[in-house]
């Protein structure tokens, strides 16, 4: 076997991967380049073709169309065995019948390199179980086997590791533990990191690079910032926190601002900020970029203004409260604040503005589900 | 005040009299190995060891055992060993005839050993094979295959898939995620299969009276000797067999036991 192992990750490349199930296509010519060491994260909801791509990456599946290269090299046509990539499989996947540390051995037996139990101690000493190491896996907790399926992968100091939706089976505490615990692991080890989740959250807490995927391709990929300050498509508008989403025919368009007409109301964002400045558009904010007012805000080029409208909902979820106010002729406004000060900052009922910053809209290269049907 | 239960009394002594009444015979063949008989072993003619020291002087009896061990052994390697194949084709992969060979397998089961014996019998006779230990191993293949594919199958089911693809994710070729994922977790109902398939086989009357010509197993000269008297060497056999049989499953059960013991204390 002529498996190169390198002290560093290496990149990854996705050359127009395709891959076709008898009935549907789960991942459409995609193609996705992640730098050698690097953390990064494939977010989507269920059956958008994450999985499928981690596993073929993994040599599980093989694509229909399409190359995988592997720092450089070309291993599309490569048995599992001989990729020098490892997996943390959704369930941890440890043998029940060996011992925690014949797990971990496990690779490296077969690669028949020296001191194999020696190597897993220390992969064990690296997640903070060596002395579990004689147990089996049944008789560990979620967390801990974990960290055994994660030691058992990282031990063999993979060109590439993948990590398939690996805290999903963790309470909420555990995850945030572990997330942190992964990320620190990833920066001591400096290999490249390949994680797939549906939960926006933990890809943006520890990915250095976010790519939302949907329906078998990717919609937008980016730093976690930008990716939050500019989504590009209504799909990740919403899958990647919440937006409120206004939609209208383009009135006005320079080389500063792009206006749409949003059932009589003027609605500004900036045109460097917008995908497209001509036709029906859609121009978003996120809720806790707007404000309201109890008075009228006096009319500014540089805010947007709706109202006024009326509290119809008021959600505490701790550190800030989600006001929902509906806006007549306008519709339902999420408004995010901070509960710096007494909450409530209003009352359910009260009558309210809403207003935020121009350079705080983002316009989208697309409208939202069943938008055109509707308008 | 504690109040009287009928089930209390009720239930121990019914099972206790269900138990003796199971173990009647099993004790009448046992106290009878050692009858100190001349011809026929069903008169109590007084207590000897004879019988079990010198088995072999009846050599019908130990040829017949003998054959009974070879039969057994042979259709339980090659039915477990075939049978373990077909229940992972049959769970793990998609194919043609796929559930007409389930169907298939299931049928064993169902049909009256009297037709599969007479059947085979007449497949025989049509090649112009020899009846003979062959035939038997043969015919035994047939009938312990369909108990072994069920029981394996059952085990591989539940065998997680992500297991083996972890296996061939760390390194191991599929021959070796085979040997060191795969079988070792199905081991246990491969064991189970395996001895189920020699209980089968080993005890096996009616198939074995159609195919085995001349040829002699256990209980087939048990049946046939009966009409002149069973020889007392024969309960001697029943009785090892029946003895080596509860010691196997007591010393599983027991080392079981241990073993969740110390998995609690730990």
């Amino acid at each position: 076997m002529a498996i190169d192992f390198v002290a560093r990750g290496q990149d990854l490349e996705l050359k127009g991967i395709r891959k076709e199930f008898p009935g549907f296509v789960a991942v459409d010519n995609l193609d996705l380049h992640i730098p050698a060491g690097e953390f990064f994260a494939l977010l989507g909801p269920s059956g958008c073709g994450k999985t499928t791509t981690l596993r073929m990456i993994a040599g599980l599946e093989s694509p229909t169309a399409g190359k995988i290269l592997l720092g450089g090299k070309d291993v599309t046509d490569m048995k599992p065995h001989e990729r020098p990539v490892n997996t943390v499989f959704q369930n941890y996947a440890l043998f029940p019948h060996m011992s925690v540390l014949e797990n971990v051995a496990f690779g490296i037996r077969r690669r028949k390199l020296d001191e194999p139990l020696t190597k897993a101690q220390q992969a064990l000493a690296m997640v903070e179980l060596e002395h579990l190491a004689q147990r089996k896996p049944q008789q560990l907790s979620g967390g801990q086997q974990q960290r055994v399926a994660l030691a058992r992968a990282l031990v063999n100091r993979p060109s590439l590791l993948l990590l398939d939706e690996p805290l999903g089976a963790l309470d909420l505490k555990l995850r945030r533990q572990m997330q942190i615990e992964l990320k620190a692991i990833q920066m001591e080890v400096g290999l490249t990191f390949l994680h797939v989740t549906h939960d926006q959250e933990e890809a943006m807490d520890m990915a250095d690079t976010v790519a939302v995927m949907n329906q078998g391709h990717i919609e937008q990929m980016g730093a976690p910032e930008a990716l939050y300050d500019r989504p590009k498509t209504a799909f990740v508008a919403k899958f990647l926190g919440q937006s409120n989403i206004f939609i209208g025919k383009v009135t006005e368009s320079n080389a500063e601002t792009t206006s749409i007409d949003f059932n009589g109301k003027k609605i500004t964002g900036l045109t460097k900020r917008s995908e497209k400045t001509s036709g029906k558009i859609a121009i978003g904010v996120r809720p806790e970029k707007t404000h309201f007012h109890e008075t009228e805000p006096k009319a500014d080029p540089a805010l947007n203004i709706l109202g006024p409208g009326e509290i119809t909902d008021i959600r505490f979820t701790g550190v800030s409260n989600q006001y929902q106010i509906d806006i007549p002729g306008v519709g339902e406004i999420t408004v995010f604040a901070q509960n710096v000060g007494r909450s409530p900052v209003v009352e359910l009922g009260a009558k309210v503005f809403v207003s935020w910053k121009v350079e705080h809209s983002f316009g989208l290269a697309d409208l939202p589900n069943g938008a055109e049907e509707t308008d | 005040m504690t109040r009287f239960s009928l089930g209390k009394y009720l239930l121990p002594t019914y099972v206790f009299l269900t138990f003796l009444f199971l173990m009647i015979p099993i004790g009448y063949t046992f106290v009878f190995s050692f009858n100190d008989s001349i011809k026929s072993n069903i008169i109590w003619r007084g207590f000897t060891i004879d019988n079990w020291l010198n088995v072999c002087d009846q050599a019908d009896v130990c040829s017949a055992f003998g054959n009974s061990i070879v039969v057994a052994v042979s259709a339980t390697l090659v039915s477990t060993v075939l049978g373990t194949m077909i229940a992972i084709a049959l769970v793990r992969y998609r194919f043609k005839f796929r559930s007409a060979t389930n169907l298939l397998l299931f049928l064993p089961l169902a049909t009256p050993e009297v037709v599969m014996g007479a059947g085979l019998a007449a497949q025989f006779l049509d090649f112009g094979w020899q009846k003979g230990l062959t035939t038997v191993i043969i015919a035994h293949v047939m009938f312990t295959l369909s108990f072994v594919v069920v029981t394996v199958k059952a085990r591989v089911a539940t065998l997680d898939p992500a297991l083996e693809e972890a296996g061939r994710d760390l390194y191991a070729s599929p021959m070796v995620v085979f040997w060191k994922v795969t079988f070792p977790l199905l081991l246990p109902g491969i064991l189970s299969a395996a001895m189920l398939a020699f209980a089968l086989s080993f005890d096996d009357f009616i198939i074995t009276q159609f195919n085995s010509g001349a040829v002699d197993t256990f209980p087939k000269f048990v049946y046939t000797a009966a009409a002149r008297g069973i020889p007392p060497e024969a309960n001697v056999v029943g009785s090892a067999v029946f003895l080596i049989a509860m010691t196997i499953v007591i010393a599983v059960q027991v080392r079981a036991s241990i073993k969740r013991k110390k998995m609690l204390t730990r």
